[in-house]
């Protein structure tokens, strides 16, 4: 592939457990997958055999112990498996989203600001980023009476749009989604295979995890069976 | 490293035979918030005092980058300059407020007296501020004139919050800010505490033993054993995928919510 936006060479991961005499969780041994501008690419497989794990690697949130993740960003490339803690951080503002299956909420702040804060992040200015919030939020149903509450109180579908919001809201080049459908109903499914078919022409790499057949199949360019990936040495 | 505003290396502090904090290093950009994470003892608050210098380190460097003079080592300063990079630039949220108030005099005194150390001798002016601050920590402006020790818990501590924010500090230590405090009231103050440190750009270092504020409030967390740092990364990374024993045990030791 010419040129990937994110390019994974021969990732090695396991889990140490300390606190169970040192048991080693092998996950990936040799793990490589290239994903390039405006491609999808869905990951597939039973659960519990590492399709979230791969995502978080890639996010930083666990950290591989051996080969190169290579991020495209501009004209640079950088080594992720080598990246410090502030490079990781300006990543994430910039060059990579993650919607995850789950809200973290913070219990006071309203699902408008929620969703606005990686723009504020990118310092773009509040009114601004809370127009385009809010306009995010109401193509994805959230009713108008809720855009100034915070989404603690809302249902698992609300929040998980909210979610959503919040991963689109910038145009991040590298877009990691784990199950964002899980829990929405037909319409919204539909804005979401939307908003990842604009994202795609607008030229963003994908990498997800969908376990509902039609949107898998609305949205991949390609599956990747993550056996694969764990058995490839 | 030009960006960095705070830069500690090699830090030490001995109480007798004892080793408080060891050949600790650390850097902190314009608005991170670090959280210092370990279970009692680990050393957690004699780190946060040396690097104040609330206690004298016995070795080590505390860089910090001043607004108009460059960087300098702070445990080097006299104690003037000490004092008034003190009540200026930096801020000490202590985790019981009455270490950090004046319970004798009125809230807004309390606030007023941070601006009135560094010069400001204009009446209207110092009231206003600490009428605007109080309106910002969510203490009814009514309760100016009374004395903190009849505030509950919560306000006393959202008021010392206040007192320290007034000169628009760039560096702010916390130790273990919302550790007194009932869940509820635990939660709103976290809530404007990130309100805060995101709205001013504040630096933070935050000590705490309980994870789910650092997982709220910080970029990166440093996990602290027995006076040595044990792990430093983003937060998520620790909390997700702990690399060392003693953070898998901290990690494991939190109640599922």
């Amino acid at each position: 592939m010419h040129n990937p936006v994110i390019n994974l060479e021969d990732v090695r991961k396991s889990f140490t457990l300390h606190l169970q005499d040192g048991v080693v969780i092998p996950v990936f041994e040799a793990a490589s997958l290239a994903v390039g501008r405006g491609e999808c690419v869905v990951l597939t497989g039973a659960s519990g055999v590492g399709k979230s794990t791969l995502l978080k690697l890639i996010y930083g949130s666990y950290k591989p112990l051996g080969g190169r993740l290579l991020l495209r960003q501009e004209d640079e490339e950088i080594d992720l498996a080598h990246a410090t803690p502030h490079q990781m951080l300006e990543i994430r503002r910039r060059t990579i989203g993650y919607v995850s299956q789950f809200l973290r909420c913070v219990p006071r702040v309203p699902a408008v600001d929620v969703v606005a804060e990686p723009l504020l992040a990118l310092g773009v200015a509040r009114v601004a980023a809370r127009e385009r919030a809010a306009a995010l939020l109401r193509r994805l149903r959230i009713p108008e009476r809720l855009l100034a509450l915070p989404p603690a109180t809302f249902s698992g579908g609300e929040q998980q749009r909210v979610n959503i919001a919040r991963g689109f809201i910038h145009g991040y080049p590298l877009l990691l989604l784990d199950e964002p459908t899980a829990s929405l109903d037909t319409a919204n499914r539909g804005t979401v295979v939307a908003l990842i078919s604009e994202a795609k022409a607008a030229g963003a790499a994908i990498l997800g995890v969908f376990h509902d057949p039609d949107v898998r199949d609305a949205v991949a360019d390609r599956l990747v069976d993550i056996e694969a990936l764990r058995a490839a040495a | 490293m030009s960006e960095t505003l705070l830069q500690v290396e090699g830090l030490t502090k001995r109480y007798g035979r004892t080793v408080a904090c060891y050949d600790v290093a650390f850097e902190l950009w314009p608005g991170e918030v670090l959280a210092v994470v370990g279970e009692s003892g680990s050393g957690k608050t004699t780190l946060l005092n040396a690097v104040s210098g609330h206690v004298v380190a016995d070795a080590g460097r505390v860089l910090y980058r001043t607004r108009h003079e460059g960087v300098v080592d702070v445990l080097q300063l006299s104690e003037p300059a000490r004092r008034l990079l003190m009540r200026t630039d930096w801020g000490l949220v202590h985790q019981n407020p009455r270490d950090g108030l004046r319970l004798a005099v009125s809230a807004g005194a309390n606030i007023g007296e941070r601006l009135m150390a560094v010069g400001d001798r204009h009446y209207g002016r110092i009231r206003g501020a600490a009428e605007d601050w109080l309106g910002r920590v969510e203490i009814d402006t009514d309760r100016i004139d009374d004395r903190p020790r009849t505030f509950s818990g919560g306000m006393q501590q959202r008021l010392q919050i206040a007192r320290n924010l007034v000169t628009g500090p760039r560096l702010v230590f916390m130790d273990e800010p919302t550790g007194g405090l009932d869940v509820s009231v635990q939660a709103r103050l976290l809530d404007l505490l990130r309100q805060l440190v995101t709205e001013l750009s504040l630096s933070v270092v935050i000590v705490t033993h309980d994870l789910a504020v650092a997982r709220l409030l910080s970029h990166r967390m440093m996990v602290m054993q027995r006076g040595r740092v044990v792990e430093l990364g983003l937060t998520d990374q620790i909390l997700d995928d702990p690399q060392h024993p003693y953070s898998q045990l901290l990690v494991a030791s939190i109640l599922q919510s």
